[in-house]
């Protein structure tokens, strides 16, 4: 069960959870169709800021528009998204880790892969 | 933790509740191996264009606001529902309606302008994984869609039913899932993929 | 005409199988079901079947079809065993064996896929159904309907996976359907559909179980009842079904993906035009792995209850217990990529996946030895439960030995897809998930049907089986490390073959332990009168679902009882018996329905439209579906009420005698 906030803030809630969201929507987009931060930011630094843009929407939407935070104990909901995020790092992660890690052994030229193995033959 | 000191009812809503909560994380896992894929996949483009060429990123940033608008609004109606006020119920959903219609247009408009420049789902792995994430994600609109009218539907008919406001809880749950999943789709298809990263 | 030739999609009378066997076979499967329906039209016995059981939301019911359908399933699987055995031992040299290449390739996709999907799931979902909730001190799952459709789907996924032997033909793509073979290129005809929507129906069927009995044991547990005071079956259900949870929508975006490249054109895994065809086989084995623990999680609940009741003991280390369950949960979403250490990755993924994969087996010796630890001082009685534990602490310890060799990649380069490989999951599998369940059919035999099997052949089916096995496998480990690749419906040395034979012969001796296994139900039920279960409490048990009578009344407990120690019944039979008059009141349960096997039919429908490229049928499965779902999810009146008098009458009569 969860703690019933009285109607008003809850309408404050929404309402800073939709803003904020938008918020950081905006700032996501304007990063990217705007050129000017493709000479500032490696790519790699981009990508990393909008991600961390994505999660803290994330977050932002699981407290204000599911209200996650305001379960009671035991907290089931919290518990089982906590591990469902575990199990989605791994997977996804873990996933890439092995594709990427297989995809740059099976695309080499033959004349990388012969340079290569002799690399790991110590020769 | 036990629940005799529950009613009946108060323990099926919280069944329930929980259950769907527990569905919802089964679609994330759903959701993440799509992710996976596309993400191994995006770069296999064949010799076609990748997203930076196909992706019309003004229309996404507009689909993007309206979904987010849908779920705010989403969020007000479930606050008409605690004030079990059937018009103001009615008002908010109506426009969560169509809000996630207009989305859905907008994306299918989107996915037949691909399918007729000939950038179909058979192009490439980048375009298969693509159309199946976001089409995915479209799926669950539609039924969402669906779902929200027989709600209406049923609202109409029976008013604030001990039912009939759990069931529109777990829609609201579902609703804002979607515009969760959005995020991502926003951010690693779209956004990355304009990028060419 | 023209208009007619694409109205069926792929299917014409060509689908109907040619080849001897397969024809046979299937001919044999229509007439026992055409038998089966005019034995119930003579019996009269139609609005009884319908009202007792297809509609029926009581878990007890639900469970007891679950297994009736995966001992039947189990029948066929052991069929593909012994044509399997058959061409291995006659099969060398200038003989081909008995059967074509392409049948054999069928036999042993269907063997695999059966065996794990209809069988093993089968029997998990079923003891879950019928012990569960009565463990808990339930009264139903926490979504009764739900319940219902995950079974309905879980046959209309069986029922697809035998429609090949009439009907087209099966995949001869293994177990698992790797591409490229499995691709529309290499696999034109329906067996990979047939075998992707079975997986999909009985799939979506398993998640919303996991869904179902998590929520059954986190919230309707009772009163009293801490987690930690819950038994360890409990336990080994709960966690199982949280790994369900995680692990099945990986196989349904899997299934969906491969059908998607096969039906429209897409390139996920195909060979070129930008597919990946080891993204498959990644997340293919993302799902796999977890799959074979939660098999074996409720196997091992299954033994801890077992061993405790037969030691006359309590467990040791029930903490220790959970714990080491809730690792093997942890670690098994982390070793998938052993069961492809061959196909290309590096050292360093390589180490890290052999690593987590030996480190699983610490908590598993944990298990075994709070087992043995349970057992010794303890006054045991070696029934045949005992024996299918016994068979299994030998063998399981050894079969995990040499899972802890194939966990080193570099032997695993040796044995990768060789016998030796075939004898270690079929080792791990047999000893753990199928003794384990055996022992809890005949451990929770009686609460279901108010007789005990007869004890006898229990035993000798346990040592059948595990005398059998070991001549089953054995040789097959030897093989393995000889060079033996798995698969082969024809192999040169002729060195091998006497091997082969002895393995027939392990086979054949099984068979005679299933033999034992049927006759014992035979006989029990003609014995009945004579093995009644008049306490309810045949085995001096230490669970709640003991103290109900034998069978449970169809609402499993007139009055919810209160839990204050771990293995609750036991404490209560020590204690002094109350006087108090029980208090009764109204019981509300959940009224039949036959929406769970209509949506059933409609998702089988699309499934059979998937199947032979037919638009129209699954347009109409999938409205129908939706329809029936809809309807279902908006009626308001889904439950009865018993009132407390009702109660009191029908517990009096259990007082005073048998209620059938």
């Amino acid at each position: 069960m969860s703690k019933l906030q009285p109607t008003t803030a809850r309408v404050v809630t929404y309402s800073i959870g939709f803003l904020s969201s938008v918020a950081l929507t905006l700032i996501a987009y304007a990063i990217v169709v705007n050129d000017i931060f493709k000479n500032v930011w490696t790519p790699a630094t981009i990508a990393l800021i909008l991600s961390l843009l994505a999660i803290f929407q994330l977050v932002i939407q699981l407290l204000f528009f599911l209200h996650l935070g305001e379960e009671t104990k035991p907290r089931w909901k919290l518990m089982s998204f906590i591990f469902a995020f575990v199990i989605l790092g791994v997977i996804v992660i873990g996933s890439l880790w092995i594709m990427f890690d297989l995809n740059s052994r099976m695309m080499m030229t033959p004349t990388e892969m012969i340079k290569y193995m002799d690399k790991q033959a110590g020769l | 933790m036990t629940s005799t000191h529950l009613t009946a009812k108060q323990s099926t809503n919280e069944n329930t509740l929980l259950g769907f909560w527990l569905y919802l994380m089964t679609d994330c896992i759903l959701f993440g191996s799509l992710f996976a894929t596309y993400i191994v996949l995006h770069n296999n483009t064949f010799g076609g264009p990748g997203g930076d060429k196909l992706f019309d990123m003004p229309a996404i940033l507009v689909e993007t606001l309206l979904l987010l608008t849908s779920s705010f609004t989403c969020g007000l109606a479930m606050l008409a529902v605690r004030q079990r006020n059937v018009r103001h119920t009615l008002l908010w959903f109506g426009f969560t309606f169509i809000l996630g219609a207009i989305f859905l247009a907008m994306e299918l408009t989107e996915f037949r302008h691909l399918v007729l420049e000939g950038n179909s789902w058979q192009r490439s792995g980048f375009l298969s994984a693509f159309f199946t994430l976001v089409g995915t994600h479209g799926l669950h609109i539609t039924i969402g869609l669906l779902w929200l009218g027989v709600m209406g539907w049923q609202l109409w008919k029976r008013g604030f039913t001990n039912n009939t406001v759990r069931r529109l809880t777990v829609f609201s749950m579902f609703w804002h899932f979607l515009d969760i999943i959005w995020i991502f789709i926003f951010t690693f298809v779209y956004l990355m993929g304009d990028l060419q990263l | 005409m023209n208009i007619f030739a694409n109205i069926l999609g792929k299917l014409s009378l060509d689908a109907i199988p040619h080849e001897m066997v397969t024809l046979g076979a299937g001919i044999g499967m229509t007439l026992g079901a055409l038998g089966l329906v005019a034995l119930v039209t003579y019996l009269k016995r139609w609005t009884w079947l319908w009202r007792e059981w297809i509609t029926s939301l009581d878990p007890k019911r639900i469970g007891v079809m679950y297994i009736i359908v995966a001992v039947v399933m189990m029948l066929r699987g052991f069929a593909d065993v012994i044509m399997m055995r058959l061409q291995q031992a006659t099969s060398v040299g200038n003989s081909h064996g008995v059967f074509t290449a392409d049948t054999f390739q069928q036999v042993f996709s269907a063997h695999g896929t059966i065996m794990i999907f209809f069988v093993a799931m089968g029997l998990m979902f079923g003891i879950m159904n019928l012990v569960i909730p009565l463990q808990i001190g339930a009264r139903d799952v926490a979504f009764p309907f739900l319940n219902s459709v995950s079974f309905w789907l879980f046959f209309a996924g069986m029922i697809i996976i035998n429609l090949p032997m009439i009907l087209g033909e099966f995949s001869a793509a293994g177990w698992l359907a790797y591409p490229p073979l499995s691709e529309i290129q290499f696999s034109p005809g329906v067996g990979v559909d047939y075998w992707i929507w079975s997986l999909q129906l009985s799939g979506i069927g398993s998640l919303l179980s996991g869904i179902n009995f998590i929520v059954t044991i986190l919230k309707m547990r009772a009163p009293g009842m801490t987690l930690m005071k819950m038994p360890v079956f409990s336990w080994s259900v709960l966690i199982s079904m949280i790994m369900v949870i995680f692990a099945f929508p990986i196989l349904t975006v899997t299934l969906t993906l491969l059908y998607l490249d096969r039906t429209m054109g897409m390139h996920f895994f195909t060979a070129g035009d930008g597919g990946n065809m080891m993204m498959y086989i990644n997340l293919i084995w993302a799902w796999g792995h977890p799959e074979v623990y939660i098999l074996v999680l409720p196997a091992f609940g299954i033994f801890s209850e077992v061993v405790a009741t037969f030691s006359r003991k309590r467990l040791f280390g029930y903490r220790s217990m959970i714990w080491a369950l809730s690792a093997i949960a942890f670690f098994s979403f982390i070793v998938w990529l052993h069961h492809f250490f061959t196909m290309g990755a590096g050292a360093h993924v390589n180490a890290f996946f052999g690593i987590m994969t030996m480190v699983i087996g610490i908590p598993t010796g944990v298990k075994i030895f709070n087992w043995l630890f349970t057992m010794f001082r303890g006054r045991i009685k070696f029934n045949s439960p005992m024996i299918w534990f016994m068979g299994f602490v030998f063998l399981f310890t050894l079969g995990g030995m040499t899972g802890v060799m194939l966990a080193v990649p570099g032997i695993d380069y040796q044995v990768h897809n060789s016998l030796f490989l075939v004898a270690h999951f079929h080792t791990m599998i047999i000893s753990g998930v199928v003794f384990g369940f055996f022992a809890g059919l005949t451990y929770w035999f009686p609460k279901v049907f108010g007789f005990t099997l007869h004890e006898g052949l229990g035993k000798i089916a346990a040592w059948l089986w595990s005398i059998g096995f070991v001549l089953a496998f054995g040789p097959l480990f030897v093989l393995g490390l000889m060079g033996a690749t798995r698969r082969l419906d024809h192999y040169v040395d002729p060195s091998w073959q006497p091997l082969f034979i002895v393995a027939g012969v392990g086979a054949a001796i099984i068979g005679l332990g299933v033999t034992c296994q049927l006759l014992q139900l035979f006989i029990s039920v003609r014995q009945r009168k004579q093995h009644l279960d008049t306490t309810g409490d045949p085995w001096n048990g230490r669970t709640l679902e003991w103290s109900t009578v034998s069978p449970a009344p169809f609402y499993n407990y007139a009055v919810i009882p209160t839990v204050t120690h771990r293995d609750e019944f036991w404490e209560m039979k020590r204690a002094k018996a109350s006087n108090v008059e029980p208090q009764y009141v109204d019981i509300h349960l959940p009224k039949n329905t036959g929406a769970g096997i209509i949506i059933a039919c409609f998702a089988f429908l699309v499934g059979f439209a998937a199947v032979w490229h037919i638009p129209w049928l699954a347009i109409i499965g999938t409205v129908g579906a939706i329809i029936v779902t809809i309807r279902r999810l908006t009626t308001d009146d889904t439950e009865y009420t018993i009132t407390a008098d009702e109660i009191r009458i029908l517990e009096q009569q259990h007082v005073k005698g048998h209620t059938a």
